[in-house]
């Protein structure tokens, strides 16, 4: 925990690292000033893109302690304000799984191979990020913990495939690889609590290390304070849960 | 992304964007998350011309109500029109 008379020091900035087919994507990194060794978070942002909040949140796990990388999974795509990039994907039906998948990898590789890494590495995602990262956990096997929140599609319906997301995450299920945390709101509509239901059982059922937690009060995106759908109580409880989390997965 | 939903028709006409109007080449008709109205699924509409770069673009975020009864007074508006024989709708 910060005390008021400890030094603190992060450096944020924009790298460049090789992802998915040893393409060059822009990647927001806050690290910790000082040679650690630190605990690593990589951050897989939302549907609305490589944004502010994003770098914020980055930020504020530099601020808590973690090497945190953010790597921009639509840079491929176009350059210009997040949510004109962000609104031409949407059109374009998302980026593949697989692409994206490459570039987490990547950046795990890369965080860990700092000299000031611990070691271990988290993710964090939300919304399509929160998808992200649960299929990520499953496919991969470089992480020592995973927080999800309220992803969307983890669980799809066949007729929601497309050859970008041709599996239902949900179906990589037995292969989660590391300890998850979920949180989720029950006023959100993708996923529903029904689909948090499933989604825990399953995971239970492979007997896989979960910890998830519902707010009643809560819709999607309930971490967003730049948005209407911001909810104070519930951010301020998750974020502790989830920085409690990390702290013991990945010290 | 959350719901994949995202019709897409070619357009001709011009929307004003920020740097002024642009040719349209598309429209991009999503029901998803809207990056700015109040609620968690919108309908949205992105008028746009890719090959000018994504900033050529004009958004609208609507509820569903909202869609349906745009939806509505554009068919009304293009039946009037489209039944006056004095109107004609020509290249000037």
């Amino acid at each position: 925990m910060y005390t008021t008379e400890q030094y603190e020091g992060i450096i944020a900035e924009t790298i460049t690292i090789n992802g998915t087919g040893g393409d060059a994507i822009h990647t927001y990194l806050a690290r910790p000033m000082g040679p650690g060794p630190f605990p690593a978070v990589i951050l897989a942002h939302h549907l609305p893109g490589w944004d502010e909040l994003y770098r914020e949140f980055t930020r504020k796990l530099a601020h808590h302690g973690y090497l945190a990388i953010s790597p921009d999974l639509y840079c491929r795509e176009a350059h210009g304000a997040p949510e004109d990039v962000a609104a031409a994907v949407r059109a374009d039906g998302g980026v593949s799984d697989d692409q994206v998948i490459g570039d987490l990898d990547a950046a795990a590789k890369y965080i860990r191979s700092l000299p000031s890494s611990n070691g271990k590495v988290g993710i964090f995602g939300t919304c399509s990020g929160g998808r992200h990262v649960f299929l990520a956990g499953c496919r991969l096997d470089c992480f020592d913990a995973i927080v999800e929140c309220w992803g969307g599609n983890v669980i799809m319906s066949d007729d929601q495939l497309t050859d970008k997301q041709p599996v239902s995450p949900n179906s990589y299920t037995k292969d989660l690889n590391a300890p998850l945390l979920g949180l989720f709101g029950d006023l959100d509509q993708s996923p529903t609590p029904e689909q948090v239901n499933q989604h825990e059982e399953e995971l239970k059922a492979a007997g896989k290390d979960i910890e998830f937690h519902r707010y009643p009060e809560a819709g999607h995106g309930f971490f967003y304070f730049d948005r209407p759908i911001y909810h104070q109580s519930s951010a301020v409880d998750g974020w502790s849960k989830m920085l409690t989390f990390l702290g013991k997965k990945l010290a | 992304m959350c719901t994949m939903i995202c019709e897409r028709a070619e357009m001709e006409g011009s929307a004003k964007g920020r740097d002024g109007w642009f040719p349209l080449e598309m429209a991009n008709v999503s029901y998803d998350h809207p990056f700015n109205a109040p609620w968690e699924y919108g309908l949205n509409i992105d008028f746009v011309n890719q090959s000018q770069g994504v900033g050529s673009r004009v958004a609208v975020e609507l509820s569903p109500q909202s869609a349906k009864r745009l939806a509505e007074t554009i068919m009304e508006a293009l039946k009037r029109g489209e039944a006056d024989p004095q109107i004609k709708v020509s290249v000037l």
